[in-house]
């Protein structure tokens, strides 16, 4: 991976372009300098370059954060299985393909960061994975590590309709809060024992990957990202959410617009999706775009996600741009891509805007952000350019076209793996 | 109709027809009142676009069309302004209508599994006019549906016209029975349990066998002695008129060599075919360009998975610089979102590689071509259906938003979308 190497040695820098950095207003003919996979340097024309630095000429280009999308399902095969409702010891990590297409289409779509979760079939499905969407050989390599020195990523729950099943699913609503919050219950008698154990191993109780799992979600340092739909299925989840004092990211929320402020005042971000029509399922039927801006306005941050392959990586600069068409400010809408997301991944101080200091995960634009017509030239994760518009077989997992859905068949049909990368 | 008897029961039932057309009518008497669009820019779709362009309406059709200055608009007309208009739009195949929003068994009337050939089954028997996914179609501009039964059986029914307006099907139709919908390929097989077909060679069989045995019953109902004539039957009735053309056959095919066994089979029978979907296009473009057969290509930005897991956004581009007329469609979604809009379709096509004029007019005027009902919608012309789709920008952008439909005259949308 000799690209890797350039990234970590010899400064990249940009020059010319309009920046996005978020966290501050926008720069024209801006100059962006990474080294060492980090962001060396932001600011205007007069920017310093240093000398040895590999300068590319970004004039009439736009640069902005890598997105971060809260809610993916690329490239996995399944997470819990059908043996019961609440599965939380089983991790996503276990069943990803690194050399699946959708992650190559991913970087194509301007993600840098994505929270790789399980189904929502189950009320508690698994351990998600955040992952940067380096070039990798294994799923180790796509890993953070987040600050209590564990691999960074949440718990996926869902409520509703989709884990509702013949037993031992639940099949009501209330069953499926009542069994969730058994097991919550378990899990603190569990934490309390080991508390209690004080370092004993005689007084400890038998390892239990499920509860242990549920313990740092009860500890704050695992967040739940929920799947909930109905206005009633998020005002449950706010529920149980007092009663256990779990962190909490609501993903979906169709109906969020019928409870904005119910979700406000709980002070819970919420992860949106957009779709290009109303229904497909029961729990859909008054999803609207609208969601984004009646959110903000209420106060509550608000990120978006793909579900991909509900909504294609691909396109997720448009699921942003739909928020704006339904009154979200470009503002947020901007954050929710970059910010907003990082924040719910607790990753923050690494990711989501451009910073010194901070990650070099940006991309390069051919134009606004919300529009139809422009195009992700390059990705760019820790200084490592992972998407490139002008390499032909990038190009190919931009467009799509013959091999495009089988990354082998690509490599067999039309390119050289290895000439290309060295 | 010929089949109208004049019993008391019919008598009963024209009089109560009579009753309901009445409260209709006045009903959307009001509604329809002679109407002026006046537009930053026009687009006719017949011709340059027009800068501060104004169409007038009168009753279902269109009166004039012109620049504003030299066409005036007559006193007591309702002014409707806004940056863009075009023609309403035209969804060339869709299946909104018969699978519903809410995706439940009750609203889901896309596909008859009983037996692969089936082309007695028409869409209007199962169509509902009131699905709130035909509103919110309507909501972003499409005016028109091609739609039916959805690709998934070896013949599945036929295909009907008509217009997204809020109204009972029987006054909202254009064409009852356009195409006779068919897939090829591994989309169109029976699955488990040894039923057929089975393969996509037995698939390819049976459909040249059910064109054999229709042909024959076409010669012999065509006998002089009415008693060695054939009953009556509805499904060779309709491969009948595949076979004299009456009524192309629209084939659902993806896969390159599933595209090629389509072309075969129609250069057997001398079929009028229509390609639908294609996915594999670029890999056997001049096989489809010597057939001189029109495409309906894929949604741009629809999933490439399974038999379509070749398909690129670039797809409609290279059918226009190849010079294959085609159309754009929505296609059918089986989960969510439940169905595509081939508004942004077409936005996806023009940011890769077609032009803007060229997208539109493939939700356009193209489309109306391919349909056969060019001589009513497609374009903003005199005489045509007043159907009209506004907007405050760049219809194709994100951030734009529909502000107004009109459907046969009718102003059925003002809210912004």
């Amino acid at each position: 991976m000799t690209l890797a190497a350039t990234g970590q040695e010899r400064a990249v820098a940009f020059r010319g372009a309009t920046i996005v950095p978020i966290t501050g207003p926008v720069i024209e003919d801006g100059v962006i300098v990474v080294r060492a996979g980090r962001i060396q340097s932001v600011g205007g024309p007069g920017t310093a370059i240093p000398g040895d630095a590999e300068v590319h000429d970004a004039r009439g280009k736009l640069i902005m954060p890598g997105l971060i999308d809260t809610h993916s399902h690329v490239d996995i095969d399944g997470g819990a299985d059908r043996s019961g409702p609440i599965q939380a010891g089983v991790r996503i990590l276990d069943a990803i393909n690194v050399r699946g297409s959708g992650m190559q289409q991913a970087q194509a779509g301007g993600i840098t960061t994505a929270n790789i979760m399980p189904g929502s079939g189950h009320l508690i499905s698994g351990q998600t994975l955040y992952i940067k969407l380096r070039d990798a050989n294994s799923v180790e390599q796509l890993m953070v590590t987040n600050r209590f020195g564990r691999i960074a990523g949440g718990l996926k729950m869902a409520n509703g309709t989709n884990s509702r099943r013949d037993p031992p699913f639940p099949g009501t609503r209330a069953k499926s809060a009542a069994l969730v919050r058994e097991k919550f219950i378990a899990a603190r008698e569990y934490r309390d024992k080991i508390e209690r154990a004080g370092g004993n191993p005689e007084k400890m109780p038998a390892r239990d990957l499920l509860l242990e799992s549920l313990v740092e979600v009860l500890n704050r340092e695992r967040v739940v990202h929920h799947h909930t739909h109905r206005h009633d299925d998020i005002l449950t989840v706010l529920r149980l959410q007092r009663e256990f004092g779990f962190r909490v990211v609501l993903q979906h929320v169709s109906e969020g617009w019928k409870v904005a402020d119910e979700i406000a005042e709980a002070n819970v971000p919420c992860s949106i999706i957009l779709l290009d029509s109303p229904g497909g399922k029961l729990e859909a039927r008054d999803v609207d775009w609208k969601t984004g801006g009646v959110l903000e306005r209420a106060g509550v941050p608000t990120a978006f996600h793909t579900d991909d392959p509900v909504t294609d990586s691909r396109l997720f600069l448009r699921s942003a741009a739909f928020a704006v068409r339904a009154g979200m400010s470009r503002k947020a809408a901007l954050e929710g891509l970059t910010l907003v997301p990082a924040r719910m991944l607790d990753l923050e101080d690494r990711l989501g805007s451009l910073e010194v200091g901070k990650d070099a995960d940006f991309i390069v634009l051919s134009g606004d952000p919300l529009s139809v017509y422009t195009k992700v030239l390059e990705t760019w994760v820790e200084g490592v350019l992972v998407f490139d518009r002008n390499r032909d077989k990038d190009h190919l997992w931009a467009t799509g076209g013959y091999g495009a859905g089988r990354p082998r068949a690509a490599q067999l049909c039309c390119f050289n793996e290895f000439e290309e990368d060295r | 109709m010929k089949i109208f008897k004049l019993d008391r029961e019919s008598v009963r039932r024209g009089m109560w027809l009579a009753l309901v057309m009445m409260v209709a009518f006045s009903e959307t008497r009001e509604l329809r009142a002679q109407l002026a669009i006046r537009a930053g820019v026009l687009h006719t779709m017949a011709g340059e676009p027009i800068p501060d362009g104004v169409v007038l309406v009168r009753g279902r059709t269109i009166e004039a069309v012109g620049k504003a200055g030299s066409l005036v608009i007559p006193e007591g007309y309702r002014v409707i302004r806004a940056r863009v208009a075009t023609p309403g739009l035209i969804d060339a195949h869709s299946a909104v209508g018969l699978s519903g929003m809410l995706n439940q068994s009750h609203d889901q009337e896309q596909l008859e599994r009983s037996a692969p050939v089936q082309p007695e089954l028409r869409a209007f028997d199962g169509y509902n006019a009131r699905d709130p996914l035909i509103d919110w179609v309507r909501s972003l501009g499409v005016t028109t549906l091609h739609t039916g039964h959805a690709p998934g059986a070896l013949v599945s029914g036929q295909t009907m016209i008509v217009k997204t307006h809020p109204a009972n099907v029987d006054r909202a139709i254009v064409n009852p029975a356009a195409m006779i919908a068919s897939t090829l390929g591994p989309g169109a097989l029976a699955g488990e349990g040894g039923k057929s077909p089975g393969t996509v060679a037995k698939a390819v069989a049976m459909v040249r066998a059910e064109l054999i045995k229709a042909s024959e019953y076409a010669r012999k109902r065509a006998g002089a002695d009415p008693d060695k004539r054939p009953a009556r039957d509805l499904k060779l009735e309709a491969l009948t008129r595949v076979l004299d053309g009456t009524q192309p056959l629209l084939i659902s095919v993806d896969r390159h060599q599933d595209i090629l066994a389509a072309l075969r089979v129609a250069a057997e029978f001398k079929l009028k075919v229509v390609l639908d979907g294609v996915a594999d296009a670029v890999l056997v473009l001049e096989a489809i360009k010597a057939s001189g057969f029109p495409v309906i290509v894929h949604p741009t930005m629809a999933r490439a998975s399974a038999q379509r897991e070749n398909l690129s956004w670039e797809t409609a581009a290279r059918l226009k610089e190849a010079g294959i007329p085609f159309a754009l469609q929505s296609s059918f979604e089986g989960y969510v979102p439940k169905t595509r809009v081939v508004l942004f379709e077409a936005a996806a096509a023009a940011a890769n590689g077609l032009s803007f004029h060229d997208a539109l007019a493939s939700i356009t005027i193209d489309a109306a071509t391919l349909l056969g009902v060019a001589h009513r919608v497609g374009s903003l012309e005199v005489g045509k259906d007043a159907d009209i789709a506004l907007y405050d920008g760049d219809p194709f952008e994100y951030t734009s938003h529909c502000v107004g439909v009109v459907v046969s005259g009718v102003v059925t949308d003002q809210d912004p979308k």
